[in-house]
């Protein structure tokens, strides 16, 4: 570990490389978590299974490049197909529960999420699968740092898409009405916003969000069925870090993340990056304990 | 619930749990099962069901005392770092004595133990309420078979073989299911004990409205660890005993199984009907047969249709088993219901 440490500090290039890598993996952990955030904010769904619709939406890219189909083309096909599949979740089970106490629509989505892990387990299997896109890698800086065009690519779509989507919720209707919904349920009923069809809206727009994101995924990275839950996870501790309804917290501490994993994956080793993960949450959420318990001092 | 039913139950259930490994001899290690899993349920209803504190993580402790029994019985009499290194290539023979020995310091460390994090994990995340605290406990555990996977002392993933019984495996196996079976009726008669008292109206005052209850001068802090405490001792206990059970410790699979002993746990007791003292009992029962029952037939797909039943559970029928039935017949719980009252509650509701 103390090994690992020097080496960052002898070979300054290397910090390069780990930075820029967690850049672009953090720019599409910030996509997913600003979908959860979405949910979060306007329905107050705490969604455990956003990390499995990333991985649904790898492996349907990862389908379509079985049948020679690449998968940036891709990526709009699965953004459409998660945004239904979204859809019937919303209607079938997440529409049951969204009244009730915040622990049903957890346990709820908990419960969608080992269902769907265990039917991609059944017809993807265990391996580890990837989504060629057959892009070059290209070295840097004398050769001593590479970047993978692949990332970069995705890297713009995140963006991109990210882009698209703030602008879809501050210009159009529907953004305008999860807005308003977001605000106050009952005055959007009032003044006429059909609040179930919005949250099933958002719902959808969550699951295709995350299925672009797992596009990307299955670029760059290697999806597996049982990888969800460290996307869920992710996901949580960069809302949960970022508070609600901030979006540039959401996108700083996206990329702050996947920063953070790549320098702890190097110094700690590869094997303990869901340990920093986790570890992560659980800081966070310590973190956020001690700052409202300052509030609670402060009011008495 | 009158004398006659009471008495038949108290009485029945032990001498049927006694009946049955001899009328049954090939499913004891089945039998001792469904006894974890009514603790399990049992556990989990302290701070779920009763305190209204859903924790997606309890089998953390599960796991823990699994693994602190496993190193107080080997170290007792070995070096651990060697035992473990050798991954169970190295028969080390232990003496009856030694072996009995281990087990009973093991089991009550691992209680022990498990209360001492129970108290450490406390005092971290008893500031998060509702959904934050079941993410954040599904987090420790999580978080746990990761960090003990890549513990070389502790085995790392390759796991820990647990000493040999000294004894054939029939006696074993009876001699296991026993032990579980005690704790698990010792663990009903303590809930018991703790829900019929002053502790039982604290922790639902604290499952109603905490602020309030916090407000009334009840510490809530205090009565929440000690609920966890409750729970991660018995659990503790049985993760010792479990381990002992199979022979072989894992992170993954068998110390902390988050996806499917985690959340049976949470199943098994909205089945039954959370905040109901019999409620995990009957749910725990109904899930273990008919998972036993059908598992095999399923030919993979017994996973999803666990995640299935926990959605249509969730969804559908929420209360459980006793909770539908509490509604249906209050009398018979002892809940008198004033018709006039409640039927004025639903027109309100209603407007």
């Amino acid at each position: 570990m103390l090994t690992n440490i020097e080496l960052l500090f002898q070979a300054p290039l290397l910090n390069v490389q780990l930075l820029l890598d967690g850049l672009f993996i953090g720019a599409v952990f910030a996509l997913a978590a600003y979908g959860l955030a979405l949910v979060w904010g306007v329905m107050n769904v705490k969604n455990l299974a956003q990390g499995d619709f990333v991985i649904a939406g790898g492996y349907i890219a990862y389908s379509l490049a079985q049948i020679g189909m690449h998968p940036i083309l891709g990526l709009p096909i699965a953004f459409m197909v998660m945004f239904v599949f979204g859809w019937v979740v919303y209607k079938v089970i997440i529409s049951r529960v969204v009244h009730k106490d915040l622990f049903t629509s957890l346990l709820a989505t908990f419960g969608l999420s080992l269902l769907l892990q265990q039917v991609l387990n059944l017809i993807y299997g265990p391996d580890v699968r990837t989504a060629e896109s057959g892009f070059e890698i290209r070295t840097i800086l004398g050769g001593f740092v590479t970047v993978a065009d692949i990332k970069l690519a995705s890297f713009i779509l995140a963006a991109l898409l990210a882009v698209g989507v703030v602008v879809f919720m501050k210009k159009s209707r529907m953004g305008q009405a999860i807005r308003a919904t977001a605000q106050d349920p009952r005055a959007a009923r009032v003044v006429g916003i059909d609040t179930e069809r919005v949250y099933a809206f958002t719902y959808a727009l969550n699951a295709a969000i995350c299925g672009a994101a797992g596009v990307l995924i299955s670029m760059m990275w290697v999806i597996q069925p049982f990888y969800g839950i460290g996307y869920s996870i992710r996901s949580f501790v960069i809302v949960t870090a970022a508070g609600l309804g901030n979006l540039p917290g959401v996108i700083i501490s996206g990329l702050g993340l996947g920063v953070l994993e790549q320098f702890s994956a190097f110094v700690l080793g590869a094997e303990l990056q869901v340990f920093i993960v986790v570890s992560a949450l659980l800081v966070v959420l310590i973190w956020r304990q001690l700052q409202q318990a300052r509030h609670r001092q402060a009011v008495r | 619930m009158n004398a006659a039913t009471r008495w038949l139950l108290y009485g029945g259930i032990p001498v049927v749990g006694i009946v049955a490994p001899l009328l049954f001899p090939n499913y004891t290690f089945q039998f001792a099962v469904l006894w974890v899993m009514i603790l399990f349920a049992q556990t989990w209803d302290v701070m779920g069901g009763q305190m209204g504190y859903n924790s997606l993580g309890n089998i953390f402790f599960f796991g823990a005392g699994m693994y602190i029994s496993a190193i107080a019985q080997i170290g007792v009499f070995y070096d651990v770092a060697e035992y473990t290194s050798a991954f169970g290539a190295i028969k080390v023979e232990f003496s009856a004595a030694q072996y009995f020995v281990g087990l009973t310091l093991g089991t009550i460390l691992a209680g022990i133990g498990c209360v001492a994090l129970a108290v450490l994990l406390g005092l971290c995340f008893f500031g998060l309420r509702g959904p934050y605290f079941a993410i954040g406990t599904l987090g420790v555990a999580l978080a746990a078979a990761e960090l003990v996977g890549s513990i070389q002392y502790l085995g790392g993933g390759g796991g820990i073989s647990m000493p040999v019984f000294p004894g054939d495996p029939d006696l074993r196996a009876r001699f296991y299911y026993y032990l579980c079976m005690v704790l698990a009726i010792l663990v009903f008669l303590f809930v018991r004990w703790l829900y019929a008292g002053h502790f039982g109206l604290t922790v639902n005052a604290i499952r109603d409205d905490e602020d309030k209850a916090e407000a009334m001068g009840i510490h809530t802090k205090r009565y929440k660890i000690v609920a966890w405490g409750v729970a991660a001792f018995f659990l503790g206990m049985s993760g010792a005993l479990y381990g002992n059970m199979i022979g072989f410790i894992e992170p993954l699979e068998v110390a902390f199984p988050t996806t499917t002993f985690g959340i049976f746990m949470v199943a098994m007791c909205l089945l039954g009907g959370k905040g109901t003292l019999w409620g995990p009992v009957l749910g725990a029962t109904l899930f273990h047969i008919v998972k036993e029952i059908t598992w095999t037939h399923l030919l993979g797909w017994q996973w999803v249709a666990l995640g299935a039943i926990i959605i249509v559970n969730i969804v559908f029928f929420q209360q459980g088993i006793l909770g539908w039935a509490r509604e249906r017949w209050p009398e018979r719980f002892g809940v008198t219901v004033d018709r006039r009252m409640s039927a004025d509650r639903g027109e309100s509701e209603a407007a």
